[in-house]
């Protein structure tokens, strides 16, 4: 446990130390929050709304997609993983502190959004903070389970810019923060809920915010964990030692069961 | 040295159709240093990694401290320490927290006199990546022994060291060893591998090509002498002269560079040969074959096959 929490604090502090993830994790959030703030809340008052939950998740989408898989490749490149292994540092823990450490920081910055949205901008504060501590956690949870799948099993660094882009222009698009679900063409929508954001927004509307959702929210909280699981499991699995990473590529195609989840979704929820 | 702390027995191990281990066999034995040598591509790392418990051969058998590192590679962690040749740390790490994160998954207490004792004190606080490349070793040195194993793996660890810190790194291998830590030193360095090691394997194309001390290796070869000698009035290499032994014969610098097959009949041949041309000597400089000599004879016989 001491080996575990002393691990935790190194990966605490190198998100700080280290400018990239400073960027993923505060810097770009934080700017996105001042912008929108400044802009939507003059040309679309009703944006100020959901502005919390929204900057939440755009955040949340930064510091995981952005902010997790491209570490851990380089990490692997570098050896790193191999110096672990030689060490007894498990796999499990490598990813769980990944996961750990890039809620920590969301945590403050949503901390940050949650204090500063209505005393500059007067953005609407939730109506339950027990629903919306929950619905954060489950995006959060979602998001990191699904990036440290992506660079597990991302071959290099190029890739895996690939991979998380994926997921997070289309999230930025479709996903509810800026253009409301229900304003989108029955098409995007059901493309929407392939995405963990829809989810999220829909959930914050519903639990948190004091809003109608466009459809059962609890359900959108029970896919965003779901899928945080399989991701994380999957990871698990397909977690390689080896700086090559070639030792388990056949079973890569097993990670799109992560998506699982949402597929099913798109099926049941309108 | 008494038992046997490392055992390997027809270990094969291919990439696709690369052969890189072709059942090799060897033992190290307790409290021994183990030079293993060979040029790139010879099999050295496959054959650490797999002692390491990173890679698992298709097929042989093997055992580190009594474990096999492909069965039991958690049992292994506190019996082995690895220096790696990537330095395997990440970049925001300073040393100071390097040395409590490992010590901690080892469940050891921090050894911070290893991080003064290698001269990273003034760094301790430093990141890895402002480093430079002789410390970021000498990190990973201090690291890989801060558990105290009994099986040291040392892959190039002198490779980007100044002089100082080789030497120091030297002294404290021989310190290890005096304790009973076994060590194997993979290196390109034959002066160092000849200098620290008890015995030697050569790997060349995934086989063993020699085994043995260094000096037994050495013997082995074509047994040539090299003999280089200066005298006053240059009289050997003016005139043409004719001497027992010699396979072959150079000049440089007023020195005339010889290579006997029998080193006490040429030696008297050319004091011999100065004292009858009333000249007088003045450096004679006899140099046994190094291990290196002979690792070249061996690479360039195994290149012609």
């Amino acid at each position: 446990m001491k080996a575990f929490s002393n691990h935790l604090i190194f990966e605490i502090k190198t998100g700080i130390r280290n400018k990239t993830l400073l960027i993923m994790n505060y810097l770009l959030p934080l700017g996105f929050f001042l912008m929108m703030g400044l802009v939507m809340g003059g040309i679309m008052p009703e944006f100020l709304n959901t502005m919390i939950p929204a900057i939440i998740v755009f955040a949340i989408l930064s510091a995981s997609f952005l902010g997790i898989p491209d570490p851990l490749v380089n990490a692997r490149e570098k050896g790193i993983f191999r110096s672990y292994k030689i060490n007894g540092i498990p796999a499990v823990s490598i990813l769980i502190i990944s996961v750990l450490t890039t809620m920590i920081h969301l945590l403050i910055t949503a901390v940050i959004i949650t204090i500063a949205a209505p005393i500059l901008f007067d953005a609407e504060l939730p109506v339950s903070w027990l629903h919306f501590g929950i619905v954060f956690l489950a995006m959060a949870f979602a998001c990191s389970g699904l990036s440290v799948l992506i660079g597990v099993i991302s071959p290099n660094s190029r890739a895996t810019v690939l991979w998380s882009q994926l997921f997070f222009i289309p999230s930025n698009l479709l996903g509810g923060m800026m253009i409301p679900y229900d304003l989108l063409p029955d098409v995007a929508k059901k493309a929407a809920q392939l995405l963990p954001p829809t989810h999220a927004m829909n959930a914050f509307k519903g639990l948190a915010m004091g809003y109608v959702s466009d459809y059962s929210p609890w359900a959108s909280v029970i896919i965003l964990v779901t899928s945080g699981f399989l991701a994380f499991i999957l990871a698990v699995f397909l977690f390689n030692w080896d700086n090559h990473n070639t030792e388990k590529r056949k079973f890569y195609p097993l990670a799109v069961m992560a998506l699982l989840p949402y597929l099913i979704g798109i099926f049941f929820l309108s | 040295m008494t038992d046997a702390m490392i055992e390997v027995k027809s270990l094969r191990k291919s990439y696709g159709d690369t052969i890189a281990l072709d059942e090799i066999s060897f033992d190290v034995m307790e409290g021994e240093i183990f030079g293993l040598l060979g040029p790139n591509g010879a099999g050295k790392t496959t054959t650490l990694e797999s002692l390491e418990g990173l890679r698992t051969p298709d097929i042989g058998w093997m055992r580190v401290a009594g474990i096999d590192p492909t069965r039991d590679p958690r049992k292994l962690k506190n019996k082995v320490g690895v220096q790696l040749q990537s330095s395997g740390l990440p970049e925001n790490i300073t040393p100071e927290e390097a040395m409590k994160f490992f010590c901690a998954y080892h469940g050891v207490p921090p050894r911070f006199d290893l991080i003064e004792r290698l001269g990273l004190e003034e760094k301790r606080k430093t990141q890895f990546y402002e480093l430079s490349t002789g410390l970021q070793r000498r990190l990973a040195i201090a690291l890989a022994v801060a558990h105290a194993p009994m099986v040291l793996f040392l892959d190039e660890p002198t490779a980007g060291l100044d002089v100082a810190s080789r030497v120091e790194l030297h002294k404290m291998m021989q310190e290890f060893r005096s304790n009973g830590m076994t060590i194997v030193l993979a290196t390109h360095d034959m002066a160092e591998a000849e200098e620290m090691s008890d015995r030697v394997a050569i790997l060349l194309n995934g086989k063993i090509a020699a085994t043995g001390t260094p000096m037994e290796i050495t013997a082995t070869g074509s047994g040539l002498t090299k003999v280089s000698v200066r005298t006053q009035n240059s009289c050997l290499t003016k005139s043409d002269i004719k001497l027992p032994s010699i396979s072959q014969k150079s000049t440089k610098d007023a020195y005339l560079i010889l290579f006997s097959t029998n080193i006490s009949q040429t030696l008297s041949a050319i004091m011999t040969l100065i004292e009858s041309k009333g000249d007088s000597l003045i450096d004679l400089r006899v140099e046994r074959p190094t291990l290196e000599d002979r690792f070249l004879e061996i690479t360039k016989k195994e290149e012609k096959l």
